[in-house]
Parts: C-alpha cells; structure tokens; sequence
C-alpha cells in the first residue's frame, strides 16, 4: 500500500485545521474592531454627545 | 512585593494586558513559523522511514504534537479555570474559555492524523480501544466545555460552570495516558518517558522542534483570543474605547 497519500492528507488535514484555527479569530477580531470603530464614532456625532 | 508577583498582577489588568500581549504576538507568531518550518523540514526531508511502518511513520511529527497538544491545553483549561474560581481573576477564566477551541482543534487534528496513520499501519481507520475512544471523549469534552460556556449570557457566570466542567473532566487524562498500559491497545505503547526514548535522534529532534512550535502556536492564537473576547467584554470602557480609536486613526 502506498504512504504518500495517507501522509499528504495528514498534513493538508493538519494545514487545514490549524489555519482555520489561527486565521477565524484574527478575522473574527478585526471585524469587531471595525464595528467598535463605527458604533464610537456614532456616539462621538450624536447630537447630544 | 518581587518581580513575579508584580508581573501577574499587572496580566489582571485587561488594558495592560492588551498592551503587552499586542507586542508578544509578533514573536510567538515568528517562532512558530521558524521552528514548524525547521520541524517539518528534517521531518518529512531529513529523517529516515521507520524500518517497521516506512513512510507513514512520518505523520508522527504531527500526530504526537498535537495529541501532547490536547491533553496540556486541557490541563490549562482545567487550571486556569480553578483560577478563576478559586481567585475570581477574570483574565484566568477569559483564557481558560479561550483555550478550549484551540484543545478540540489540536483533538481533531490527532484523531484525524491518528486515523490517516492507522489505516496503513493497522489496517483500519478506526477502532474503538482505549487510547482512541478516550482521546474520542477529550474532544467531547472539550465541545460541551465551550458549548456549556455559549449557554449562559452572563460570562462570569458562564467561566464558573465551563471550569466547573472543565475540572470534572481532568479524571480522562490519566485515562488516556495510562490507557496503553492499563489495556491491551492496538495503539503503540510509549516511547518518550521521563527515563528516556527509544527513538532515534535523527526522528526524536523533529518531533521535539514540532512539540515546540506547537507550543508557541497556542501561545499565539490563545492571545489573539484573549484579546478579541477582552474586546467584546469591555466594550463600553474606556480603555477600549481609546483602544480602537488609536488603531483606527
């Protein structure tokens, strides 16, 4: 039986996952700040900041 | 009051705790990359098939990382939320919650990569013995810590009861640990104890630097998670306020 395949889908499962696991927070957190940003700078504008 | 001291308790502070772990990410992030290239470099390069498995032995290098992986994040989970329960420091239990998701990712990731060696090896994806099902349940675990976490609104309440779980859950890591030795396995037994390794140097350096660098990609992402999960608690102070409004001018 050949390994090669059974070890490329151990890493590529592996990539997969761990970029998933790094990249979901990262977009995660830059969204809130974005959010963040503009819910501040409402309040800043509001007429009766 | 010495150095130690002063330092954790300045890590209870959520504004300084930003500031300090805004500039660490850059280097666990970099130590990471170095040390998985270096890893995978004389792993799947470098070092030599086993003479009993050949090639597949390979997918140990990820496999055993991420196993070791899933059972110390779960003793951080495990005690950073007896931390919290214990001290009530909110930081403790926003990083016990946080580390949870990175423990089922590394879980998987062995369960998967463990399945994927198995079939060569053993003939078989899967079976249910006793390293397999228990580190089967680990996941479990890690799932209904996170899924018991996201049923309450209240967060400080919500750390109590995933600690609370997270503690009770501890009793399966001797189970996994000792499950080669207490029954008869078809998993292989271990080869690194604290006497020593039966595996050769030109195999043990690799799956040692990977052991590292998984380390350090915890190390990150638990950061980055902290950070985010700090944002969204503490949105109505002013530090993050002031916070956001600098990174965004």
């Amino acid at each position: 039986m050949p390994h090669a395949p059974f070890i490329i889908a151990a890493y590529g499962v592996a990539a997969v996952m761990l970029t998933w696991c790094a990249i979901g927070p990262l977009l995660a957190g830059r969204k809130l700040a974005r959010q963040l940003r503009s819910k501040y700078q409402e309040a800043d504008h509001a007429p009766n900041s | 009051m010495n150095r130690v001291w002063l330092f954790f308790h300045k890590m209870g502070s959520p504004p300084w705790f930003y500031r300090f772990s805004g500039k660490l990410l850059p280097w666990l992030w970099g130590l990471f990359f170095v040390l998985a290239a270096w890893g995978l470099y004389l792993g799947l390069v470098k070092a030599p098939p086993d003479y009993l498995q050949g090639e597949s032995a390979r997918i140990m290098y990820i496999h055993v990382p991420a196993a070791w992986m899933s059972m110390l994040i779960y003793v951080l989970v495990a005690a950073m939320g007896l931390i919290g329960l214990v001290w009530h420091v909110r930081i403790a239990e926003i990083m016990a919650i946080c580390s949870a998701p990175i423990g089922a990712f590394f879980t998987a990731i062995a369960l998967a990569t463990g399945s994927l060696w198995g079939r060569p090896t053993w003939g078989t994806y899967w079976v249910w013995d006793a390293r397999l099902t228990s580190e089967l349940v680990l996941l479990f675990l890690y799932l209904g810590v996170i899924a018991l976490y996201n049923s309450f609104d209240e967060p400080r309440k919500a750390a109590r009861a995933a600690s609370l779980l997270a503690l009770v859950g501890v009793v399966n890591l001797p189970i996994i640990h000792y499950s080669v030795t207490w029954w008869n396995t078809l998993h292989q037994g271990t080869s690194i104890s604290a006497s020593g390794s039966s595996i050769h140097p030109s195999m043990l350096w690799p799956l040692l630097i990977m052991a590292v660098a998984t380390k350090f990609f915890y190390a990150a992402n638990l950061l980055v998670r902290t950070r985010h999960r700090l944002l969204l608690q503490d949105h109505r102070k002013q530090w993050v306020r002031n916070v956001i409004m600098k990174e965004g001018s």
